[in-house]
């Protein structure tokens, strides 16, 4: 039999990767490529779930029972969109439970941007027109990604959270012909979650230490600076046509570049976020702990009445 | 497999969209058991009225090729190419075949 050498294994791997051919889990693939995925999956999953909690937080207050009912389905949607990748993560080789465990130990993050409280109604309009909206953009590069299960989970999830955003800006919208009140509320609203939102993106290129490999491996097709400005560039127009100021002294429109120019985003509060100083990050993994615990017994009762059937079948 | 004892067994999800067109696998999922992986199934990948007809099969039982042997178990086919039609010529005139 021959023997294939790890750097015509690598080799190989690289030259289907340049083709955009798809790499599927039985394949071989470099250990650092399954590493970088299972962080990257896992923390797309993680951020789905942990972002169902400063939504849930409004659902028995809705305004109405058509936001209601919407705002229920768009937290449902997002435990779907965390399922779909704790599954494309276990096609990897981790068990699920690992990957949740690491999560509650702080071994592994979530997006920054759900340790931020939901203060009014309006935030709900902010979160699903902004975090949404950034997540979108982010997601739907990623359609194109190299791992095969990452990629069609991307797929299904970007065609279901088309609705996300628009539920969020129809909010916003509303507010905005509303009372004053209302629309200082939307306006607030704007003010503490649009530089979380750009962080969502991540660190800058010139910071961001797993960018480069990432791109090689197609496991990234746009930079978090390309996105970012694709975000900001397609968000300004739809802040201005519902009579909402950005809060950017510095933001303008580069007709030489093509796209905004905008000021500086506070990297100290990014990493002090990350870094797990936000105003929410311990309540939120205490939350999903609990969850987790509170859920124990449930899954034991099930498992344990699926084991006594199947030994009650067999006799 | 990882299989933890404690952990739900894995399930293989397959869905048939409408009457008249095969069951394709949509993804996976954990469950306790049959029954229960088809009311999951039904919450995670019907949403959106993606199905008519749910399958579903517990991941270990699949038994997949190897696609390191892929060239091998693939190749013969490749070089049967009177397998399909353009192989033939046809005399001028003859449009429809």
């Amino acid at each position: 039999m021959e023997t294939i050498t790890l750097e015509k294994l690598a080799e190989n791997f690289q030259a289907k990767i340049d083709a955009d051919i798809k790499i599927e889990p039985n394949d071989w693939m470099p250990e650092n490529y399954r590493k970088t995925l299972i962080r990257q999956i896992s923390q797309h999953a993680h951020s789905e779930i942990v972002g169902m909690l400063p939504e849930g937080n409004w659902i028995t207050r809705a305004p109405s029972l058509r936001r209601k009912a919407v705002l229920l389905a768009k937290v449902q949607d997002e435990a779907g969109h965390g399922l779909y990748l704790y599954s494309a993560t276990e096609t990897l080789g981790v068990s699920r439970e690992d990957t949740i465990d690491d999560l509650h130990e702080g071994k592994v993050k979530y997006s920054s941007i759900f340790n931020y409280p939901t203060l009014t109604w309006a935030d709900m309009g902010a979160v699903g027109w902004l975090v949404d909206g950034a997540a979108i953009m982010n997601q739907v590069a990623l359609c194109r990604t190299s791992y095969g299960p990452y990629a069609r989970a991307m797929v299904k999830i970007c065609k279901e959270e088309s609705f996300h955003q628009r539920q969020g800006y129809e909010i916003m919208t509303n507010l905005m012909k509303g009372t004053a009140l209302q629309k200082e509320m939307a306006q607030d609203a704007l003010n503490r979650f649009w530089w979380p939102a750009l962080m969502m993106f991540g660190p800058s290129d010139a910071e961001s230490k797993h960018t480069e490999q990432s791109m090689r491996w197609r496991v990234k097709r746009y930079t978090n600076d390309e996105l970012r400005q694709a975000f900001v560039d397609a968000t300004v127009p739809q802040a201005e046509l519902i009579g909402l100021t950005v809060p950017d002294p510095k933001l303008k429109w580069n007709e030489e570049r093509g796209h905004y120019d905008f000021g500086d985003i506070d990297w100290d509060e990014f990493w002090q976020v990350v870094g797990g100083n936000g105003p929410c990050n311990k309540e939120r993994i205490e939350a999903r702990v609990k969850a987790k615990e509170d859920g124990a017994w449930v899954r034991e009762a099930a498992l344990a009445f699926a084991e006594k059937r199947k030994m009650r079948e067999n006799q | 497999m990882n299989m933890k004892s404690n952990e739900w067994p894995l399930w293989e999800v397959f869905i048939r969209s409408k009457q008249g067109l095969n069951h394709k696998h949509v993804g996976s999922l954990r469950a306790p058991d049959a029954e229960m992986a088809l009311q999951n199934a039904r919450d995670v990948y019907t949403r959106r009225s993606e199905g008519i007809s749910i399958w579903v099969v517990q991941s270990s039982m699949i038994v997949a090729s190897d696609p390191t042997e892929a060239d091998a178990l693939f190749e013969p086919a490749d070089s049967k190419v009177y397998r399909h039609p353009t192989f033939y010529d046809l005399p001028d005139g003859i449009e429809h075949m």
